[in-house]
């Protein structure tokens, strides 16, 4: 009951009060992200209390579904938005979001330890991985998409329509492929068991045995490793390279805190909060913290070949891939 | 019937039929006005607009058509843990999509129990994938909710026909002809249009048991025009589909109830003179201990992996279980504030197809509603400061047609029953709702709203879109578990779910049971 009353209470409060002279006083930097970011386990309470023990300011971050639902949530808003930063876009979802004119350059300088170079000026990435499939280490898993349809193992994947990683793929198989990607979906059609609505759905599947691999990141297993002292899963490397995500974050023209926006954004390419992420959302770091990686990720597989679709093409490119996949899992 | 036998005051109950319309309505022009011309419906719309319909009318018909016989069983039989039985009954339809899932797929999985078994027997393994997969997890979810709301009709007969039809000698089949199949008639049709609609608006179940997207559902592609493209006038437009589909649906269902009363009787407990014999009580036995087996095996998979899982459950689920609570009780309260006014407006009609009314509520895409509302709500104020309101609303409103369904029938009758005795003794207005109506409508009331918490407590509608940290409820916060790998404390939080909401089921209907049954 007495979670009852504060619920009660906070919703009183929230619905009568306006805010206080004392709450004005400390400015108040609004952060829109993913909801595993601010998840218990996430990076969000930890990065929370190292940005504000130097800033001055509350942080407050507002948990909404996925990247894609934050960019959707944004442009419902549009100019009227409270968030100051959002945090938790991909390459895949750049263009779409420069598109709605609400982002705003950032001076961010950074020595970023990424596959590739980072040219954009007006999202800067905090940390990224590389999609894979994981699984069981009692399995010799294949090393290509074309062995992976010959075989019979059963994967379970993620709806690009619905899902980040479920993109990720699909752009992994198309830059791969190209051309031949319709064909490369159509053999791997008797090896899906079935697609999930997000990442959260297919991992638990994964788990509980439905499958013999599931699409994540090479980062995942570090997971296992290092939260539950299990080194029984690991990460296919395949022969194509891998399609990388890289998790940035960018400020909103219309913020009524840009300085302490920008300082966010190069507090979170700054050691302090780079050593938070690898062990809270299991992820690499953007920026190699002083260090080095936490004990348990020098154990993960590490692909040779990095790939990335220049982020002004996804959206057309997103498109044909999407029509293939649709083509070729239907019949 | 010679007129209206009683006069219900129909206005409040036109208000809340409006409230639910204009809040659908609202939602839809917010969307509109906000698109820009779009692309239209595709060829994979109308793919996934026949795969949505076809499913759900296949998941309709085989839930409703099984929850005959178990219905009746339970009906006919008295044994020990039927009420905990009838109680648990609630339990698959108020759980969130992939805890029914995860719990589903331990029995029918790849590696589930049901392939275990066929394994160590030799036999060929089944796979869950597929059409047949959807319509089982519909089943699952939906068998239950039919079985109890069939259940009730059977509870409608008075126990003086069954006494009547014993003293006549009348054979069981003869019994079911004059008195079960009347009930039957009126019943299944309503219950049959709710299971249509509540699968129309499935996504995840349909997705990751279908096997791909050969499985496509219309509010996939609400989803994906929402959050992918952000294309809302197609958003719109589907959900436009959606509407028809399950309007036409509810208003060929209610079309086709026969308006036959089966009489008052004194309330007495039915004891049943027929069906004694040896075959009918095996068949009955048989039929109880299948569809309890269907129902509690992933039932026992969801405790069984959550057990674990409760330890490791930090501060955070305890607070959103507090708040789901208590949203819960706000919804409950809007619930009753529209469903009475309502159900007493249709009760008094003929015809029935204001019920459909109370059916587009939960056509309507959640996701629809609440982009719309945030459209409309938030140049005015912050969203996240009315999302209690708003989630109870919602709540409310998607609960609505279940609770007509169990409230309008039993109103139905009381009216013509009592109706014309109590006009003639000038009793009208409240004094009718608390000294004839409520009273007679006890265990009803009861049972829909312990429906309507339970559901409100499982729900992860609109709260998504409109929560911020400190009013995050149950349900959001587990899967926030799950996207940080805390798959075993996500798995805890489903099962305090499930204790929850089964709690508040059980305490609302057994308050409306009092020691009558169900």
């Amino acid at each position: 009951m007495k979670y009852l009353a504060l619920g009660a209470a906070t919703f009183l409060i929230a619905q009568t009060a306006p805010p206080s002279a004392a709450y004005a006083e400390t400015p108040e930097l609004t952060v829109y992200t993913y909801d595993s970011f601010v998840a218990e386990w996430g990076p969000g309470p930890q990065i929370e209390a190292a940005f504000e023990e130097t800033c001055g300011c509350d942080l407050k971050f507002v948990g909404m579904g996925d990247g894609a639902a934050l960019l959707a949530r944004l442009k419902l808003e549009g100019a009227r938005s409270e968030a100051d930063v959002v945090l938790g876009l991909d390459t895949s979802l750049i263009a779409a979001a420069k598109d709605t004119g609400l982002f705003t350059e950032t001076q961010v300088s950074a020595d970023y330890a990424l596959p590739i170079e980072w040219t954009d000026s007006t999202f800067a990435p905090y940390d990224w991985g590389y999609f894979a499939f994981v699984h069981n280490t009692d399995l010799t898993p294949p090393a290509t998409f074309k062995a992976l349809a010959a075989s019979d193992l059963k994967i379970v994947i993620q709806d690009p329509r619905s899902s980040t990683p479920g993109l990720g793929l699909l752009m992994w198989v198309k830059d791969a492929y190209g051309d031949e990607a319709e064909s490369i979906w159509a053999g791997l059609a008797d090896n899906i068991v079935t697609v999930t609505k997000g990442w959260s759905e297919a991992y638990g599947l994964f788990l509980e045995g439905e499958a013999d691999m599931v699409l994540s990141y090479t980062t995942s297993p570090a997971y296992h490793i290092i939260a539950e002292e299990d080194d029984s899963k690991a990460a296919a490397v395949f022969d194509e390279g891998h399609y990388m995500q890289i998790e940035v974050a960018g400020r909103l023209a219309g913020s009524d805190q840009p300085e302490l926006a920008a300082d966010f954004l190069n507090f979170m390419v700054s050691d302090a909060a780079q050593s938070i992420l690898p062990t809270t959302n299991w992820m690499y770091p953007a920026v190699m913290p002083s260090g080095g990686l936490p004990e348990g990720f020098e154990a993960l597989v590490k692909p040779e070949k990095a790939r990335l679709v220049d982020s002004a093409l996804v959206p057309a490119i997103r498109d044909e891939a999407l029509e293939e996949w649709l083509a070729a899992l239907s019949r | 019937m010679a007129g209206r036998a009683v006069s219900l005051s129909s206005k409040t109950g036109i208000g809340a039929a409006a409230l639910v319309v204009v809040l659908i309505l609202g939602a839809l022009l917010a969307v509109l006005s906000r698109a820009e011309v779009g692309s239209g419906l595709g060829r994979a719309d109308w793919a996934a607009i026949r795969f949505t319909v076809w499913q759900a009318f296949l998941s309709a018909l085989i839930s409703t058509v099984l929850a005959i016989p178990v219905a009746r069983a339970l009906a006919r039989r008295r044994f020990p843990g039927r009420g905990l039985l009838v109680t648990l009954l609630g339990a698959p339809f108020i759980l969130p999509v992939i805890v029914a899932v995860l719990g589903l797929l331990t029995v029918f999985g790849r590696g589930g129990w049901v392939n275990q078994g066929l394994d160590a027997l030799g036999l060929p393994t089944l796979s869950i994938y597929g059409l047949h997969g959807v319509v089982l997890a519909h089943v699952f979810f939906n068998l239950p909710l039919a079985t109890r709301l069939i259940l009730q009709g059977w509870h409608s007969i008075p126990a003086e026909r069954f006494r009547l039809a014993a003293q006549l000698r009348l054979t069981p089949r003869a019994t079911f002809r004059t008195l079960e199949w009347p009930m039957l008639r009126q019943v299944v049709p309503g219950i049959a249009a709710l299971i249509f609609v509540i699968c129309l608006t499935s996504f995840a179940v349909a997705l990751t048991l279908g096997g791909g997207p050969r499985a496509t559902t219309i509010e996939l592609a609400i989803y994906q025009a929402f959050r992918f493209d952000f294309d809302l006038s197609r958003a719109a437009l589907l959900s436009v589909v959606q509407l028809i589909v399950a309007g036409g649906a509810a208003v060929v269902a209610l079309w086709i109830i026969p308006q036959v009363s089966i009489g008052g009787g004194l309330d007495r407990p039915v004891q049943r003179w027929d069906a004694r014999r040896g075959l009918q009580r095996a068949m009955d036995a048989g039929v109880i201990a299948l569809a309890a087996a269907f129902l509690l095996l992933p039932l026992a998979a969801v405790v069984w992996r959550g057990v674990n899982g409760l330890p490791l459950l930090p501060v955070s689920v305890w607070q959103a279980a507090g708040m789901s609570v208590f949203v819960a009780v706000i919804s409950v309260g809007v619930l009753l504030a529209l469903a009475l006014p309502m159900a007493g407006w249709i009760a008094t009609r003929r015809a029935g197809g204001v019920e459909a009314i109370g059916l587009l509520g939960l056509s309507a895409s959640p996701l629809m509603i609440g982009t719309g509302w945030f459209i409309l709500v938030n140049p005015v104020i912050n969203p996240a400061d009315v999302a209690l309101p708003v989630t109870a609303l919602v709540n409310a409103m998607m609960a609505l047609p279940f609770c007509l369904r169990i409230i309008v029938p039993r109103l139905r009758e009381t009216v013509q029953d009592y109706g014309r005795l109590a006009q003639t003794l000038g009793v009208t207005g409240w004094p009718l709702w608390r000294i004839v109506i409520l009273p007679r409508m006890r265990g009803q009331l009861g049972f829909a709203t312990g429906l309507t918490a339970a559901l409100s407590i499982g729900d992860l509608g609109v709260i998504t879109l409109f929560a911020d940290q400190e009013r995050v409820t149950l349900p959001l916060q587990m899967y926030r578990l799950m996207g940080s790998y805390q798959m075993d404390a996500a798995a805890g939080a489903a099962l305090l779910l499930l204790v929850l909401a089964l709690g508040v089921f059980w305490l609302c209907d057994k308050g409306g049971r009092g020691d009558a049954e169900a």
